[in-house]
Formats: C-alpha cells, sequence, structure tokens
C-alpha cells in the first residue's frame, strides 16, 4: 500500500481506495461525497453505493461500475482477490478486504457499531492489517444509544408544542437513520423535509425503506407552514440557520451531530437542542474494533489520529498514521 | 442536582435572554427550597465558597487517565471541567442523585481527604452533563451566558416589581435566599436589610479618548489622582461591624483582619487597597502576597500592613451623599477622613493641573514610579455616584505600557478554536554570558492572520519537543509590551512581567539586536 496525492493506492491490485481525485481504478467504501468522488473508469464497490453515486452524479459517473455484494469475491488483479464486508455507516457501506500472497488487509472506510436500521451491521473481519478511520478517537467521544438521543428531542418536542423542531442532517445517511429511529420510538406525526434530502430519502424507499408519512416544506402552500409548529423538520445543517428556516414558524434549531458531544460546537452551530447521532465508531468501539480484527498492524487514516496511534501501541499493536489529505474532519460525514 | 442540571443545559444552549430567563422562572416555580436558592446563587455567582478545588479535578481525572490521552483530550476539548465530564472513565448513571443543597452542605461539611472521595463518588454516578454541572458548580466557574442582572430581572419579573427594588435588597441577602422567595410568593414582608453590610455595586472609568475627549478636560471642570496599582475596595462599616469586599462584591475581610479591626466608623468607603513596606506604600508584587493568603499570620501583617487609600464615600451615618456632585462628596469624605486612624487610611490627594498638557506630564511621572502608580484617574467635579460605568463621568489615563524586543523561545499549542495553532509563546532576552533568559509568556496581541503566519514560522523552525513545548530556533524577535515587572525568584530571569503581550512581530530584527537583561532591570528600577 501507498499514499498517493490522489489517495491511497494496493500497488499489487492497481487500485485506488477511496481516491479523491479521478483514477483508472477504483474501490469506494460508501456514497459519502469526501470518498465517493465522480470521474474514475472502473470503479467497485456495492449496488448500494453504486446507485447512490448514480443519484448524486450523472449516470455516466459511474458508467464503469462493477457492483459486489457483500462477501462476493472478484479477482481484481493477478493473485489479488478482493470481497467488501459490511461497515454499518450508512446504506450499502462497506469495508474493502484484500487477500494476497497469503496475507490480508482491511480497509474499513468510516464505520460503526451502534444501532442502524438503515444498513447491515459491522462485521469484523480477522486481518494483518487494519486501515481506521479515527474521526472521533478521543476518550471524551462516547456515543450514546440513538434512542436515548430520540427521547431527548421528543421531550423538547411535548415541551414546546409552539415550536418547529427544525434537525440539521446530513443528506447521505444520517437523515434516513433518524427518521427511522423516529418511526421505532413511536413518533406517527408525517416528518417534513428540506428539498435537498428529498432524492437520497427516495433511493432509500427504492431499495426497500418504509419511513411512513413525509412530506417536502416546498410543497406546502405559504398558508399551510403554521401547521408546523410543533412538528419535525429535518434539513441540511447549513439550512439551519440560513433563510430558508426563517419561513418556518418559530424555529428551534437541533443538530445531530456526533459532534454534538462538545459544547463550543454546539454554540458553534448556534443549535439549541444537540441531539449526539453519529454513523462513527466512537473512543472504545474504534479500539475494541482494532483489538477484536486480529491485526498486528493498524494503519489510520484521517481524524483524531494521535491518540488512537497511542492507545493502540499500549496494547501492542503496531499502529502509525497514514496522513491522507483531502478529508477534512470538520466535514466527515 | 439532576434537575439542576438540566436547567443548566437547558439555559446554556437556548439563544435568547428572554427565553433564559422563562426557563429560570420555571424552574424557580417547581423546584423547593433550598435548592432553587442554591441554584440561583450558582447562577448569579453570588456563591461564597469553592466546594473543592480546580486542582482535585485535575488528581482525580490524572489517577484514572492516561496522561498522554487525557492531554490530547483537553487540548481538543479546550476545558478542563468539560473534558473531565466527558472522559471520566465510569459510566453507569445512578437512578436518584442527592439534592443540590445536600450535595452542598456535604462538601462544606468534609475534610480534605474525605471530599476527594465524595467528589470521585458523585462523578461516578453521573451522566456527562451532570458531571460538568458539579464541576463547574463546585469551583464556581459556571458561565451559562446569563448575566446577575438577568437573574435578578427574572426575579423582579416574578413578582412584579421594577429591577431597582431586586438590586437593592440582593446584596443584604445570602444564599439560599429563603427569605427573598417568602417574600416574593406572597408569604412573608419583605426582607430587612437595612443592619446587613452590603456591597453597593461600584462606579467604574472609562478609558479616556487621548484625541477627542483629553481637549475637553481641564482644571476648572476636573479633578484628577493617582491611579495606583492595588485592587479597587469597598469598606461598609456599621456599629455591628465591618466588610472588605473586592469591586465585584467578593467579601475578602478575613485576608485583611488588620484592616478590619482598624475600621471604628459608621460608612461605605470606595478606594485603592494596598500594604506599606517599612513604612512606604508598596508595589502590587507585595500586596499580592496578603491577597493569596486566606488566613495571614501576625508576622505577615507586621511586615506588610494593609493600607486603604480612599477616594469617595456612598454612606456615612444615615447620610447618602451618592447624588451629590464629587466635589461636595469630597467634603462629606474629608469630615470623615478626620476621625480614622491614619496609619490605615489615607485621603486620595488631587493633583493639581490647569490644562491636558499638565495631565500629561502627570502621566510621565507616573510611568517613573516603577510600578507603584498606574496613571491617573481624572472625574468630572460635578459627576455623582452612579453604579456601572456612565459615560462622561470618570475617565482612566493609563500611562504607556514599557516595551522590550524579546525572542521567541518555545511555542505552545492553545486550547479549543486554537488548538491546531502554536499560539502561546515564551520569549526571552539575552543574558549575561550571551544566552538567552525566559521573561514571559504572552497568547495575544497579534492577529488571526499573524498568528497563521507565526504557527507558519514555528513549524519550519522547530528545535526539540518537550512534552507539549516546542523549542524554537532563536530567530524571531517580539516586541513585547507589559504594564510592569517585579523581581521573582521562581523565574530564571530573576524577573517577572506583569499582563505582557505581544505588541508588533519584528519580522525584520536580528535576533542578536534584541533586549538584554539589564533593560529590564533598569526599567523596574526606575
Ligand atoms: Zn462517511
Amino acid at each position: 500500500m501507498e499514499v498517493r496525492p490522489e489517495g491511497l493506492y494496493c500497488v499489487p491490485a492497481d487500485a485506488f481506495v477511496d481516491p479523491h481525485r479521478p483514477v483508472a481504478r477504483a474501490i469506494v467504501t460508501h456514497g459519502h461525497a469526501d470518498h465517493a468522488r465522480s470521474g474514475h473508469g472502473t470503479v467497485f464497490a456495492t449496488p448500494e453505493t453504486l446507485s447512490i453515486m448514480r443519484t448524486r452524479y450523472a449516470e455516466a459517473a459511474v458508467a464503469g461500475g462493477v457492483a459486489l455484494a457483500y462477501h462476493q469475491k472478484v479477482e481484481i488483479a493477478d493473485g489479488v482477490t478482493l470481497w467488501l464486508a459490511p461497515a454499518g455507516h450508512i446504506l450499502g457501506s462497506a469495508q474493502a478486504v484484500l487477500d494476497y500472497g497469503g496475507s490480508r488487509i482491511v480497509i474499513s472506510g468510516d464505520y460503526k457499531r451502534h444501532s442502524d436500521p438503515t444498513c447491515t451491521p459491522f462485521e469484523v473481519v480477522p486481518t494483518d492489517v487494519f486501515v481506521t478511520e479515527a474521526t472521533f478517537a478521543l476518550p471524551v467521544f462516547t456515543h450514546p444509544p440513538i434512542a436515548h438521543e430520540i427521547d431527548k428531542l421528543l421531550r423538547s418536542v411535548r415541551t414546546l408544542p409552539d415550536r418547529c423542531h427544525l434537525i440539521g442532517v446530513y443528506a447521505l445517511g444520517k437523515c434516513q437513520r433518524l427518521m427511522l429511529a423516529l418511526r421505532e420510538a413511536g413518533y406517527e406525526e408525517t416528518l417534513y423535509v428540506h428539498g435537498a434530502l428529498v432524492k437520497l430519502t427516495q433511493l432509500y424507499e427504492e431499495l426497500g425503506h418504509d419511513f411512513g408519512r413525509w412530506e417536502q416544506v416546498a410543497d406546502l402552500a405559504q398558508g399551510e407552514r403554521d401547521a408546523l409548529r410543533g412538528k419535525i423538520v429535518l434539513c441540511p445543517p447549513s439550512a439551519l440557520a440560513d433563510r430558508w428556516s426563517r419561513r418556518l414558524p418559530e424555529p428551534l434549531p437541533v443538530m445531530a451531530s456526533g459532534w454534538m458531544q462538545i459544547r463550543a460546537r454546539v454554540r458553534q452551530r448556534r443549535a439549541e437542542l444537540a441531539l449526539i447521532v453519529s454513523d462513527h465508531a466512537d473512543w472504545n468501539d474504534l479500539i475494541r474494533t482494532a483489538v477484536e480484527t486480529g491485526a498486528s498492524d493498524v494503519w489510520i487514516t484521517h481524524g483524531r489520529v494521535e491518540a488512537l496511534e497511542h492507545a493502540l501501541k499500549q496494547r501492542g499493536i503496531r499502529a502509525k498514521a497514514l496522513n491522507l489529505i483531502g478529508r477534512d474532519e470538520e466535514d466527515a460525514q | 442536582m439532576r434537575r439542576f442540571a438540566q436547567l443548566l443545559d437547558d439555559i446554556y444552549f437556548t439563544n435568547s435572554t428572554r427565553a433564559k430567563e422563562k426557563i429560570l422562572a420555571t424552574y424557580l416555580a417547581e423546584t423547593p427550597d433550598p435548592d432553587r436558592g442554591w441554584a440561583l446563587a450558582a447562577i448569579a455567582g453570588t456563591l461564597k465558597f469553592d466546594l473543592f478545588k480546580r486542582n482535585l479535578t485535575k488528581t482525580l481525572i490524572t489517577e484514572r487517565m492516561d496522561e498522554e490521552l487525557f492531554a490530547l483530550s483537553y487540548d481538543y476539548v479546550g476545558e478542563l471541567s468539560e473534558t473531565v465530564a466527558l472522559a471520566w472513565p465510569v459510566n453507569t448513571p445512578a437512578d436518584t442523585l442527592p439534592a443540590l443543597s445536600e450535595i452542598i452542605s456535604s462538601f462544606q461539611r468534609k475534610g480534605k481527604t474525605e471530599i476527594q472521595a465524595y467528589l470521585a463518588e458523585l462523578l461516578d454516578m453521573m451522566t456527562p452533563p451532570e458531571r460538568w454541572a458539579l464541576l463547574k458548580l463546585g469551583t464556581r466557574g459556571l458561565r451559562i451566558g446569563m448575566s446577575a442582572r438577568s437573574v435578578k430581572r427574572t426575579l423582579a419579573n416574578v413578582k412584579g416589581v421594577d429591577l431597582p427594588v431586586i438590586e437593592e435588597l440582593w446584596h443584604g441577602l445570602e444564599p439560599p435566599y429563603e427569605t427573598l422567595f417568602a417574600w416574593i410568593e406572597g408569604r412573608a414582608e419583605m426582607p430587612d436589610i437595612s443592619q446587613a453590610l452590603v456591597f453597593s455595586p461600584v462606579m467604574l472609568a472609562h478609558p479616556i479618548d487621548e484625541d477627542s475627549e483629553l481637549a475637553r478636560i481641564s482644571g476648572e471642570t476636573h479633578v484628577a489622582e493617582w491611579k495606583w496599582d492595588g485592587i479597587r475596595i469597598q469598606i461598609s462599616a456599621n456599629s455591628s461591624g465591618a466588610r472588605l469586599f473586592s469591586r465585584t462584591g467578593d467579601d475578602i475581610s478575613h485576608s485583611f483582619p488588620d484592616l478590619i479591626e482598624a475600621v471604628d466608623f459608621d460608612a461605605v468607603i470606595d478606594g485603592e487597597l494596598l500594604v506599606k513596606v517599612d513604612g512606604a506604600i508598596g508595589a502590587f508584587n507585595d500586596l499580592q502576597q496578603r491577597l493569596n493568603k486566606k488566613k495571614p499570620s501576625k508576622a505577615l501583617m507586621a511586615e506588610l500592613p494593609a493600607h486603604v487609600i480612599v477616594y469617595d464615600i456612598l454612606r456615612l451615618g444615615e447620610n447618602d451623599p451618592r447624588a451629590l456632585p464629587l466635589t461636595e462628596r469630597r467634603d462629606v469624605l474629608q469630615a470623615f477622613m478626620s476621625d480614622v486612624v491614619l496609619e490605615r487610611f489615607s485621603l486620595s490627594d488631587f493633583l493639581e493641573f490647569e490644562t491636558s498638557d499638565d495631565l500629561r506630564a502627570l502621566r510621565e511621572q507616573a510611568a517613573s514610579t516603577g510600578s507603584l502608580i498606574e496613571g491617573l484617574m481624572i472625574k468630572d467635579k460635578s459627576s455623582p455616584y452612579v453604579a456601572g460605568r456612565p459615560k462622561h463621568h470618570w475617565y482612566k489615563w493609563k500611562r504607556d505600557p514599557m516595551l522590550l524586543d524579546a525572542v521567541l523561545m518555545y511555542a505552545q499549542r492553545g486550547h479549543g478554536k486554537r488548538s491546531s495553532y502554536f499560539s502561546d509563546y515564551t520569549f526571552g532576552l539575552w543574558g549575561p554570558e550571551d544566552q538567552l533568559l525566559p521573561i514571559g509568556k504572552a497568547y495575544f496581541g497579534f492577529t488571526d492572520e499573524e498568528l497563521k503566519q507565526l504557527d507558519r514560522w514555528i513549524r519550519a523552525h522547530k528545535l526539540q519537543r518537550f512534552g507539549p513545548v516546542q523549542e524554537v530556533e532563536k530567530e524571531l524577535v517580539f516586541e513585547v509590551a507589559f504594564d510592569g515587572a517585579q523581581e521573582s525568584k521562581r523565574h530564571k530571569s530573576g524577573y517577572a512581567l506583569r499582563f505582557p503581550r505581544i505588541s508588533r512581530i519584528r519580522w525584520d530584527k536580528p535576533a542578536e539586536e534584541a533586549d538584554r537583561i539589564e533593560a529590564l532591570a533598569a526599567l523596574v528600577s526606575a
């Protein structure tokens, strides 16, 4: 493996994993924009990830797509077998498993261990080398169960029935996970969404998920907007404070993200309610997972690499930082 | 305690002041005494004691957590209590927590070693936001975006009275404010504070604008006084006793029993607290030794006796002269001064001047007193005594800061927003053997753009690393501004700077041309 300007490169496979510049052969772990760029030649990915890329970019962006179901093996170069294992991050997210000359490397992409009905749960794949993210790799990050955070939200909706609860979520994954979690908590009201969240939510529905009744805010007539008091509206984080939100009746800005554990981050967003909902592994899960894979070597791609490196070394694992560029932690999705 | 932690979070995350006040009012209506009174005190900042020392928090976490992981976490979060609240290794919240008042009284009852165990026990049974609330409460560091004024306004609205009614009462009452709530709820008469030794909010000065305001000042309309480098205090006394307050209303009587003992009057006075050294007024450094002592020894009080330079009077017997013009209050003050112990109290002199040029000369004179006098106070003769910082009444005119060219030696990452930059700088002057001697540290005085430039420069000029401290090549010169310097045994250079900041980055200046330690010695002895 090599770190090149385009991204992480696997020499015997002649392929990049999640390259951030167009390359001839790419393995894409999942559909988030910082991992799945357009313009590659051949793209190895799960069928769901390819569908997401098709929805986000043009059809032509993934003309060279090779769909690999989880556990389906393909020899992508002489003696190099590739297969994908579930990563539990978002719909279709995968770890890339490369077997070559009797040894194995697993590139986990982004992953989490907390429950998420929108995607297949993370699977531990025994390996020699484990490549991990470190987005939330500090002991201060412990993600609570999502049910706890949904409870917090619903309590606020009940206590402040005049306020329209406006939740900032990423369009891919977080939005749909939250919608399903609300339904699981027994919330039966119509959910309202910002236009930017529509296409991907529809895609999830096509792929078999049921979010109950939901509507686009823009479809409501001017006069009907007041009906949004006491209701839940989902929007991209950037829309929380922009002009769009002023059309809503007394909006209460809520932000759902793993960063919301840190008070200063909540204030930065001017959120009045913080839901700690993360699609990444928290501190304990990052360490637990690295240990469970049995890897002798762990390479850390992005995030708070120093702390994870330190903690893994203490456990007798050879850990090193890859210093991948192009992953801005603040935007990590 | 659980309800209190939730109150803090609700207020903290709410943006509008109005909504915050509504949340507080709801809490006060729903919560029994004495919990609500303690909560009120915590938010308004009127708690009189720490439940435990800030250091204890640090001790507890270092016993429980890898040092490097803690350092990285702290760097990232940027705030000790929050870091500890989040990284605390036990996460098994109890079904119920003790009441807020029970926690406060337990801490007060317990001895030093018991406190440590009790704090750890509480932290074990809490959620992260509850831990944060406890740590902030315990060290009186609550900042949840609600001012004491807003707290008082909440009370005024609940009772349906004007804000000044609450403000007058406020300083005469103490947590947990049970008599106050009894009155608010109509169960009792308004609390009587006439005999209480209360703190009256003080009058403050604006920095003078040399371009627009100075020209209007003359000896006809204004008086000038030295601005001593001590601390601003207020003494409130009657036949029942005396109390010494800091500018913010903290009772600091316990540190100055020698002064309290010398009080034999029925008045409220405003002045500057200093100490005497061999019969003459001492520097701030000398006063510092008294400020640090909760219970000063007889020997220390004999060596550094407390002294007050009095500038104003807020009450004399039954008489409240605050509405009178300054010159008439001065007459009252002079009459008062004829009766006090002269070793302990002296009257602030009115300096002779006619024009603003005379003031300029006086300010020069202040600069030549080492760090004894900080500059001038200039007051309008007609000004009444008004709490707060009213415009155009009182001005302060600090003397120019002292400047030295020092060489950057070490850099350290900042906290929070600045955690990705080297933003704390240690700098030094050339010593007798041509080695650099560190004289101080500064974290501000530069723009964000300069911060980025400095960060880049430091990354390109790294030498050794000592934990979080990065040594750099001794090539970059800072012009450092500071308000004074004292001899200090704790510093290798022998000096400590007061309020150092970077005034300019001298990219152009070769390090060899930076100042030598003798230059600082000369400034101090001046
Ligand atoms: Zn992702």
